[in-house]
């Protein structure tokens, strides 16, 4: 299994290479504001926007208003997408008469999906109308991704100017991810997903007659619709028989284009990319892991082409793609090993099964894990919280390192570029010379800039993961028994502090505690970032460039791939290893230690 | 801060029509034109019933059927309407404690059968719904099938070998074989 393990993740990165080089060189273009001939009959349409809207295309701004657009622009969102939840019940495309949201869920999933989370307190099927999912939640996976991008150029551009006040116009930013990026993309994507099976209809969800009756037990209501109790308090239940299976329906293929190119992962189902109406067949999720890592990877080449130096592209996408491969191993490594449990209670092999789909088995399991968690994507073909101790560690590691090995789209890049900061400064320290990176001094304000974009996070997932396992509230949703049920807090505020969105789903999350805890995590965890990222861009762009000499260290070599590593694996550390001694690392020890 | 509200407001409205509205609308038209029968659920007919999706799997505990995987969604086995995995995490007793009853459950069905328990056939899916088996696991069930339906082995064999699909493309995923479409077959064969 170990040959197919690495022939698949060989047969991954070659494909995704030769993919992401051509759209490298086109979101170049666009993002310099030409439209390539093949591209330019959607230009009416973009003037139109900017008519109607009031934009002045030609016109920058530095970088407050920019933020201030950003801001604004997302906060409608979240205003949208809370509205539309709370009032879906009155609204059309609503079949299954599903009723409003919660007020407290509501607010979690608004924040959410603005903030390119898509962290899930609720089940897709059971609670979101089909206005509710396109109309907003759709909406929120183009628009948190534009947003992503248009930051990550806005940076990009900050290292490329020189003594300018100006870092972009941010509404043409994202109006033009939008519209020549994200939408064009989408529709190939989506439409080749249904061709595999990913449904694409506005059914009501269908009523099938089974080969088989089912018999099973279920809670007995009383004549008022509440759930019987006996004499002692226990709910009363009964043997139903059913002979049929309700089939749930919806437009689900344009969701998951999106879901996947946005690194959003918020699923159409409650069981994400597990479901094999999202996800059917083994070539469809190729297509999907492909997707997630296809925008952060082009990126890391338009950055290099920005910048004058593709040399520098590769350079970040080089050390991303380095503890990607490292982290995948050990997950792999972790499932294939399995678990003890299994062997023992007679199964014939102890690699770990439970909580994954057989069509992609352990080893693109693993992978599709490995990369919905590297990047802030989130979607899960398989159960996080049913991985081995050390398989589930993976993830969360990845996370907890700031979602900068390949991450968000644009989130990923500009995250990444901060510990190149880090790494330059670093490097400076250890010669006594000013950092430079990109011929651009790093000083004071950077770095304080730079202080508050990392350590942001940290402070997010371990402050609340402390409130969450002192709270009532907190201890209530824990799943599963031991180590495993702190494992699974946090895991959850690492996901949402993030922006990553998978979970260890044991965790019942959809209280009120929940949703106020990580909703607050999941705002500050984008937008305590996105701030200072751009006001970074905003004092880069207006320095000058200083011209590389023998003193300076070259940002494109193995050197400095090895000192980026090095800086995100030792802020990582740092900050985490003391959490995840007492969660996934103490369970392993407990499993091995009741095999022998 | 004041000439940022228009131009966030609009564009935030003509936005959400054009990949709210209009992007899945494209989708639904091409995708409907092109692939109806993937688009609307790859349901499979039988007598002009509808009677399941080749790509959902369906509960089977009858021992003239292949058993799928087990499946953790609520309140009933393979509730299409609520996908979900058992969450179960690799210490929890009660993991444990599934995966004996289950395989108990296998031998109490075919106790003269020697073969070693496939994983998969004693561990939970992750949606609920896999439509599919390891071609071990239906290996292990073909003696119990085929003595109680009275078939020769060698024609469930046959059977077994007509519904695995192998990697997709020689490369992607795992070899598996679809228990619906099979026990489908297994009925047809039954009746002649």
């Amino acid at each position: 299994m170990q040959t197919q393990a690495y022939f698949q993740l060989a047969l991954y990165l070659a494909v995704l290479l030769v993919l992401a080089w051509p759209l490298g060189a086109y979101m170049q273009k666009i993002f310099n504001g030409e439209t390539p001939a093949y591209a330019r009959w959607l230009s009416p349409l973009e003037r139109l926007f900017y008519k109607l809207a009031g934009v002045k295309a030609d016109e920058e701004t530095g970088w407050k208003p920019y933020a201030v657009g950003i801001l604004l622009f997302n906060l409608i969102g979240v205003v949208a997408v809370y509205a539309l939840q709370r009032l879906q019940g009155v609204l059309p495309f609503n079949p299954q008469a599903l009723g409003a949201v919660s007020a407290d869920s509501a607010f979690n999933t608004a924040i959410s999906f603005v903030s390119n989370t898509n962290w899930q307190g609720y089940a897709g099927e059971t609670t979101m109308s089909y206005l509710t999912q396109m109309l907003a939640l759709t909406v929120q996976n183009f628009l948190s991704a534009a947003t992503g991008i248009a930051v990550a150029i806005a940076l990009i551009r900050g290292f490329a100017r020189k003594s300018s006040s100006t870092i972009g116009n941010v509404w043409t930013d994202l109006t033009r991810a939008t519209l020549y990026v994200l939408v064009p993309l989408s529709i190939v994507l989506a439409v080749v997903l249904a061709g595999q099976g990913v449904i694409q209809n506005f059914k009501p969800y269908q009523e099938v007659a089974t080969l088989e009756a089912t018999t099973f037990q279920q809670a007995k209501l009383g004549a008022d619709g509440s759930a019987l109790k006996d004499a002692r308090g226990n709910a009363v239940v009964e043997a139903v028989t059913t002979t049929t299976q309700t089939l749930a329906m919806g437009p689900v293929a344009s969701q998951e284009a999106i879901k996947m190119l946005g690194t959003n992962g918020g699923g159409f189902f409650n069981a994400n990319s597990a479901h094999p109406y999202e996800n059917p067949t083994p070539l469809s999720n190729f297509l999907q892991m492909l997707a997630i890592f296809l925008i952060p990877t082009a990126l890391c080449f338009v950055f290099g082409r920005i910048v004058g130096d593709r040399r520098q592209g590769w350079a970040v996408l080089a050390a991303m793609t380095l503890i990607f491969v490292l982290a995948y191993g050990a997950l792999v490594s972790a499932e294939i090993a399995g678990n003890p449990v299994l062997k023992e209670a007679g199964a014939a092999v102890a690699s770990n099964m439970e909580g994954k789909e057989t069509r992609f088995g352990i080893v693109a399991s693993s992978l599709f894990a490995t990369i919905t968690t590297a990047a802030s994507c989130g979607a899960v073909n398989a159960m996080h919280d049913s991985l081995t101790p050390l398989g589930g560690m993976v993830p969360t590691l990845l996370m907890q390192l700031g979602e900068v090995v390949f991450g968000g789209v644009g989130s990923g890049l500009y995250g990444m570029l901060v510990f190149a900061i880090l790494a330059v400064f670093i490097a400076g320290l250890m010669v006594g010379r000013t950092p430079e990176y990109l011929g651009k001094k790093i000083e004071s304000f950077e770095m304080k800039m730079t202080a508050i974009a990392i350590l942001v996070t940290p402070i997010l997932v371990l402050a609340g993961t402390a409130i969450a396992v002192l709270a009532t509230g907190g201890k209530a949703g824990i799943f599963n028994p031991g180590a495993h049920g702190f494992s699974e807090v946090l895991y959850a505020l690492s996901s949402a502090a993030n922006n990553n969105g998978s979970a260890f789903a044991g965790l019942s999350a959809n209280t009120p505690f929940y949703n106020l805890l990580l909703g607050i995590a999941m705002w500050f965890g984008r937008f305590w970032i996105i701030v200072p990222i751009l006001a970074i861009a905003g004092s880069l762009a207006a320095k000058k460039r200083l011209n590389a000499n023998a003193g300076t260290l070259p940002t494109h070599g193995p050197l400095f791939v090895l000192l980026l590593i090095g800086s995100v694996l030792l802020v990582g550390a740092l900050n985490y290893i003391p959490a995840l001694a007492l969660g996934p690392i103490v369970e392993h020890l407990q499993m091995s230690a009741a095999a022998r | 801060m004041k000439q940022q509200i228009r131009p966030a407001l609009v564009l935030f409205g003509l936005l959400t029509v054009l990949t709210g509205v209009i992007y899945p609308a494209i989708v639904t038209g091409v995708a409907q034109a092109a692939f109806p029968q993937q688009a609307n659920g790859s349901l499979l007919v039988r007598d002009g019933k509808v009677v399941g999706s080749s790509l959902i799997g369906q509960n089977f505990t009858g021992n003239a059927y292949f058993w799928g995987r087990p499946s953790a969604t609520g309140p009933m086995p393979y509730n299409a309407g609520a996908s979900g995995g058992s969450n179960l995490g690799p210490t929890n007793p009660a993991l444990a404690d599934a995966v004996k009853a289950r395989v108990a459950l296998l031998k109490a069905a075919d106790p003269a059968n020697t073969l070693p328990v496939p994983v998969d056939l004693v561990t939970a899916s992750a949606s609920g719904l896999d439509p599919d088996i390891s071609p071990a696991a239906a290996q292990y069930q073909l003696g119990r099938v085929a003595a109680v339906r009275k078939l020769a082995a060698v024609e469930v064999q046959a059977l077994i070998d007509a519904h695995t699909t192998g990697r997709q493309w020689g490369a992607l995923g795992e070899p598996r074989v679809n228990v619906l479409a099979l026990n489908m077959a297994l009925d047809v064969a039954s009746t002649h």
